[in-house]
């Protein structure tokens, strides 16, 4: 199959559920999944709509290759105006939930509205209602997914849910499935719980819907990209054994990694909270840390992390329930939560991870608004009294207790819900907020990794690491090897990345594929699935159409050329120490070279020009 | 000249055992040791010498034969990873 050619419609307000065919148009010039259901959402809603009002529509989406045999082909997204950022949001996600959505013969669900009560949607097949759920309310993520399989008397049901920060209105929740796989940035978990829809159940009988337009070529050209992961060193060997956690070692010698809030560039406990680390046996029980890694449908590379926590470690003592193997840590999480506040504790930090996956927040934007916070208590502008404990950096007892504080929903909790950006204004200190959009940075600082910066400034969700990964060509040499330290050249790396990767994020696949496969590699299974004619050249189109659909949508939700700019701790505090030392981010000089790049004004507005080449 | 040594991820099995738990261990070297010289001396596979650093700034293959270390330098190396 590729595309089921049919889209779920649920009206919340008032309870209704409708198919409709898929766009087959629109299919053809945004692909599926982060393009075609921006398409949607950008034709059906304003710009200017409140992220948390019923007007806003949130949609979870699958690509064509979602569900297929095409290797990593089980992602779906989650695409709305985010809830902490306030642009175009779409987060994605692996496990296998996409994968049975697509099983079940839709495309994609639009949920519109509010649901005047807690409900639920349930999916079997063509079977789908609208279900009370008020007594899974107040459960966490994991709850929920017991209790929904067990009232089904059904164990392979796949469940996307929120947990309770979704519920609370933590700024940042995030929408998470198959128990530790998240759609997890910029508050789209936020969004569903607005709406009052706490979950969405799905179980797929009828297997597909619509026919391969090849299906001999389809699986010749997924076998040959299946070799291509397989012989390459990174997805054949690298991820599955250390995963992304072996980047923290990576990162921190070559000065990049963000430490205290970014006051620093390097963690003199990096090596602590390294996937390194989490191979060693600990010397209270004789166990490593990590128990196996672990793959998404059909991932031929399996780099997740699944991990033990340490029983008798400070955070789980008398908590049985978090003793067994759960997900984690990757690196981003391990730096959110570990590097950005200073805390070297590898236990604390997976412990936090799975209250993080279990309560539904999401970890990057959670560890560094701690930093923020850590920062201001350091600073003597928050106090003991007001956070309700001493939290220096360094505490791993103060991340422990203001996690749990945050997914519950109480105390300091609720004001760390808000995001850093909210929280240091609201302490009169706005340029403590390390992110761009509202949207916390990553796991790369821009001092030492300069594309990074102009990644993060012209990211449509805010900061973020997976619009343009041009870490894979600054630090790891893919494609090609460019110098992490000079602004030269790095518009145009940019560009392509931003371009390319919203073409694998519209197919269905894993963003990881590219640290083997180019857009050579995902177009020969593309046009063997795809009815119509996918070319290099067309995909190179659609990629840079994407991107500026998304841009047009937040300009005219009111972001400006003045949105896409670093907090002045990058541009004018240089790092301390390592290869970037006395080095700032050139951000004003990326800026003006990317826009010219893209076709925009120097205001960042595409020009008639650039709309007519893209169709748009 | 006394250098630092770290081999990261699959290479750190070419370091003695004491010094895996760091990653790292010190060398004492003569003047004039190239980059290449000490992959041999450790009998590191080539194309695992993926990503070599000194003092944290990247050293292009082509480099590493002629490419002298100094007193106090820390060299890095890693196979081929990634992440995200
Ligand atoms: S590479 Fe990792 S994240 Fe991507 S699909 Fe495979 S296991 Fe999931």
């Amino acid at each position: 199959m590729a595309w089921n050619r049919k889209l779920l419609r649920v009206d919340l307000s008032k309870g209704t559920c409708k198919a409709e065919p898929l766009n087959m148009e629109w299919a053809q010039e945004y692909l599926g999944q982060r393009g075609l259901a921006t398409k949607y959402f950008v034709e059906e809603v304003d710009p200017k709509v409140d992220p948390l009002a019923p007007e806003n529509k949130l949609i979870m989406t699958t690509g064509p290759l979602t569900g297929t045999v095409a290797s990593t082909g089980g992602r779906y997204s989650v695409v709305t105006k985010g809830a902490l950022t306030g642009a175009i949001a779409c987060s994605n996600s692996g496990g296998y939930f996409g994968a049975e959505l697509k099983f079940s013969g839709w495309d994609m669900i639009i949920f519109e509205g509010k649901s005047p009560k807690p409900v639920y949607l349930s999916i079997e097949d063509d079977k789908v209602e609208l279900r009370d759920a008020s007594h899974l309310w107040g459960k966490t993520v994991f709850q929920t997914e017991e209790i929904i399989k067990s009232s089904h008397q059904d164990p392979q049901i796949r469940v996307s849910s929120i947990g309770r920060s979704g519920e609370n209105g933590v700024l940042f929740a995030c929408v998470v499935n198959d128990l530790h796989r998240a759609a997890g940035r910029s508050g789209v978990g936020t969004v569903m719980g607005s709406k009052n829809l706490k979950a969405v159940a799905v179980r797929g009988k009828s297997g597909s819907g619509g026919a391969l337009k090849d299906a001999k070529g389809f699986m010749a050209a997924t076998k040959a990209a299946k070799k291509v992961l397989a012989d390459n060193a990174v997805t054949g060997q690298g991820l599955p054994k250390y995963g992304t956690q072996v980047l923290m070692n990576v990162i921190n010698e070559m000065g990049a990694l963000p430490t205290r809030n970014h006051r620093d560039v390097q963690f003199e406990d990096a090596r602590k909270i390294s996937g390194e680390a989490m191979h060693e046996k600990r010397p209270t029980d004789g166990k490593t840390h990590l128990v196996t890694n672990a793959a998404c449908f059909g991932c031929t590379i399996a780099c997740g992390r699944i991990s033990r926590i340490d029983e008798t470690h400070f955070s789980v003592v008398n908590k049985p329930q978090y003793w067994g193997a759960s997900g984690g840590l990757e690196y981003e999480a391990a730096w959110a939560l570990g590097a950005a506040n200073g805390v070297g504790d590898l236990e604390a930090l997976q412990y936090v991870n799975v209250l993080c996956n279990e309560d539904g927040f999401d970890p990057i934007t959670f560890g560094a608004t701690i930093a923020a916070a850590m920062e201001l208590y350091d600073l003597g502008i928050l106090t003991k009294e007001q956070i309700g404990l001493e939290a220096p950096f360094g505490s791993a007892q103060a991340l422990v207790e203001l996690a749990q504080m945050t997914a519950q929903g109480i105390g300091f909790g609720k004001e760390l819900g808000m995001g850093s950006a909210r929280l240091c204004a609201k302490y009169g200190r706005p340029e403590l907020s390390m992110g761009v959009k509202k949207q916390e940075f990553p796991a790369y600082d821009s001092r030492g990794i300069q594309g990074m910066g102009l990644g993060y400034a012209t990211s449509n969700r805010g900061a973020c690491h997976l619009r343009a990964y041009t870490v894979a060509s600054e630090v790891l040499g893919i494609p090609v090897k460019t110098d992490p330290l000079v602004t030269e050249g790095k518009a145009d790396l940019v560009k392509a990345f931003q371009d390319a990767t919203s073409v694998f994020d519209s197919a269905g696949v894993c963003a990881f594929t590219t640290f083997a496969w180019s857009l050579a590699d995902l177009q020969p299974q593309l046009d063997t699935a795809c009815e119509g004619d996918w070319t290099m050249e067309k995909l190179a189109l659609l990629g840079e159409r994407i991107w500026n659909m998304e841009r047009l949508f937040n300009n005219a939700a009111g972001f400006t050329a003045k949105d896409d700019d670093l907090p002045p701790r990058l541009k004018t505090e240089a790092a301390k120490t390592g290869p970037a030392k006395g080095l700032v981010n050139g951000i004003d000089k990326m800026r003006p070279e990317y826009y010219k790049a893209r076709g925009w004004t120097p205001e960042g507005v595409p020009t008639k020009e650039t709309l007519d080449r893209l169709g748009l | 000249m006394k250098v630092i040594f770290k081999l990261y991820a699959t290479l750190q099995d070419y370091l003695p055992a004491e010094a895996k738990r760091t990653n790292a261990q010190t060398l004492h070297l003569e003047e004039g040791t190239t980059v290449q010289q000490i992959i041999e001396r450790f009998a590191l596979p080539q194309k695992l010498c993926h990503l070599v650093l000194i003092d944290g700034h990247f050293v292009p293959p082509g480099e590493r034969g002629t490419r002298v270390l100094e007193d106090g330098a820390i060299l890095a190396i890693w196979p081929p990873v990634a992440g995200g």
